[in-house]
């Protein structure tokens, strides 16, 4: 069941794709098939860039089980530039001060051990980019 | 706009019961949930429910019990009615309610008994937290690690960003919770605290700290429901009228919402709730709403319509959320002084409002209470299902 369903969100998972809305336009991560603004129909497979930046972010010193070994970790909540939000821990950052509004681009990095197997999950995570000057 | 339902009529709540809230490593699931059936059950007069609905969160993970329907009917002696359990995560409470109004507005059933129960101190904390995140999006969260804390902090950090509000905005939240927990005999924390000690708690995950948040418990609550031709003759206390009743849904995902910052599904439900019961916001005599976090209070203050958007922390500041101001909240302490009994909070909700209706809230008590207006939300407020909750209506 576990390596199943990671499986089918691999492709969005590992590279970031999405839908593209054939009506409106609208981009849309993750994807959900029906556009959230019009409600047609949105299966065209759309690439992100993978750039955005943070919209919000925390530290966690506590963690659900299968997270504990990466703690402490920063969670963000990233506005990619074409338009979504998604969920995704920043990596890379020790050091770094962080704050909302930051550029950040995506990276495919382990998410965690899944299962009694110790089956590993890859997927994206975000880290601090140069500003263009 | 969004859920065009019929008002309630005719559907009272005819009697409570609620175990106190906190580590009760003593008691099972059941014996809890029994402990709150029988009060419920004596208070109405002697009446057989025809349904029972129980309200629970995560037996399923925490206590590898599933079908708590059958389970607790038979365990408090009600072999043969029919029995579901309702789950909408943090929201359970609310919407068991909901269905028993459904219910029994149907006219398939004349009463019904609503169970909220739940029981964390089964389980390590890593274990919790696992389980907890089940209410967020499990594919596109829950993998990344996330908990409903950090949610709730990431919200707490935009809502500073975009409203520039002073530190400890947040604190008058925490702060009344735990005075109005001292009223309260079932409360997990029954001491008043400072401002100070807010402002040197330790974070959990900044911006938000150790008083920010709940702290979990164990517990139970139940309420009888019937229709005003079915309430016994021996019944205890003045019955108390579901004036509005309303569920709504927003999207589980923080970041599926247009604006994170807007309980949508708040604003829905509390509109329909106040336009069934024919009430405005400032006829409204006390609000028990969803205070897992600090920053939900603000929300939930806002989505609702008793704020203006940036502007819901400062109903914590000034005293009017106090149980003597215009707009009392949590007046048993909320979820943060008596105890978050996740699905089991909803229930809790409206066993005190039904307490301050009665005018038997005790140290509690809510002068004039006539109108409680309660919210149980589910996750980061996906799901809201909001009451309104009317004492005697004669003048
Ligand atoms: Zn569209």
């Amino acid at each position: 069941m576990e390596v199943s369903s990671h499986w089918r969100v691999r492709q969005q998972r590992y590279a970031l794709v999405g839908e593209v809305c054939p009506s409106c336009e609208v981009k849309i991560f993750p994807p959900r098939d029906v556009c959230p603004e019009c409600g047609d129909e949105a299966k065209t497979h759309f690439q992100f860039s993978g750039r955005g930046e943070v919209y919000s972010y925390t530290t966690l010193f506590d963690a659900p089980q299968g997270h504990e070994a990466q703690l402490p970790y920063t969670l963000a909540l990233v506005k990619l530039e074409e338009g979504p939000l998604v969920t995704a821990q920043l990596t890379d950052v020790n050091g770094t001060k962080l704050e909302v509004g930051m550029p950040v681009e995506m990276v495919t990095r382990k998410l965690r051990s899944d299962g009694d197997r110790g089956m590993l999950v890859y997927g994206y995570k975000f880290r601090p980019r140069l500003q263009a000057a | 706009m969004t859920n065009s339902n019929f008002p309630p009529s005719d559907i009272y709540i005819i009697g409570v019961g609620m175990t106190p809230a906190g580590e009760h490593w003593e008691k099972s699931l059941r014996e809890l949930a029994l402990e709150a059936i029988i009060q419920a059950r004596q208070e109405a007069g002697e009446i057989t429910p025809g349904a029972l609905y129980v309200a629970n969160m995560l037996a399923p993970v925490l206590s590898r019990q599933s079908h708590l329907g059958a389970l607790l009917a038979d365990f408090a002696g009600m072999r043969g009615i029919e029995a579901v359990t309702l789950e909408a995560a943090g929201a359970s409470g609310g919407m068991a309610l909901r269905h028993a109004v459904m219910a029994i507005a149907s006219g398939l059933v004349q009463s019904v008994l609503v169970v909220g129960v739940e029981k964390f101190s089964e389980r390590v904390s890593a274990e919790i937290e696992a389980a907890l995140s089940t209410s967020g999006d499990a594919d596109f969260e829950a993998i990344h690690g996330v908990t409903q804390t950090a949610l709730a902090a990431m919200l707490m950090r935009r809502y500073q960003f975009e409203y520039a509000v002073p530190e400890g905005a947040f604190a008058g939240f925490s702060v009344n919770a735990h005075a109005n927990g001292a009223g309260n005999p079932r409360a997990m924390f029954q001491r008043p605290i400072k401002p100070e000690t807010y402002q040197r708690a330790a974070m959990l995950s900044e911006p938000l700290n150790m008083f920010d948040a709940a702290p979990l418990a164990d517990g139970a609550a139940a309420l009888m429901l019937a229709s005003g031709d079915a309430i016994p003759a021996d019944s205890s206390y003045p019955k108390i009228r579901i004036a509005g009743s309303s569920a709504a849904v927003d999207a589980v995902a923080l970041h599926d919402r247009r604006d994170p910052l807007y309980f949508s599904a708040v604003q829905d439900s509390t509109a329909e709730a106040l336009s069934q019961a024919g009430l405005n916001r400032d006829q409204i005599s006390l609000f028990e709403l969803h205070d897992r976090y600090t920053i939900y209070s603000a929300l939930a203050l806002e989505a609702a319509g008793f704020a203006e958007r940036g502007q819901g922390w400062k109903l914590g500041q000034d005293g009017n959320i106090t149980r003597k101001g215009s707009l009392p909240i949590t007046t048993f302490g909320g979820s943060k002084a008596r105890g978050d009994t996740g699905g089991a909070n909803g229930v809790y909700q409206a066993a005190e409002a039904v307490l301050q209706l009665q005018g038997r809230a005790g140290e509690a008590q809510v002068e004039n209470a006539r109108f409680a207006m309660i919210q149980a939300l589910g996750g980061t407020g996906a799901t809201a299902v909001t009451h309104i909750l009317s004492g005697s209506e004669t003048p």
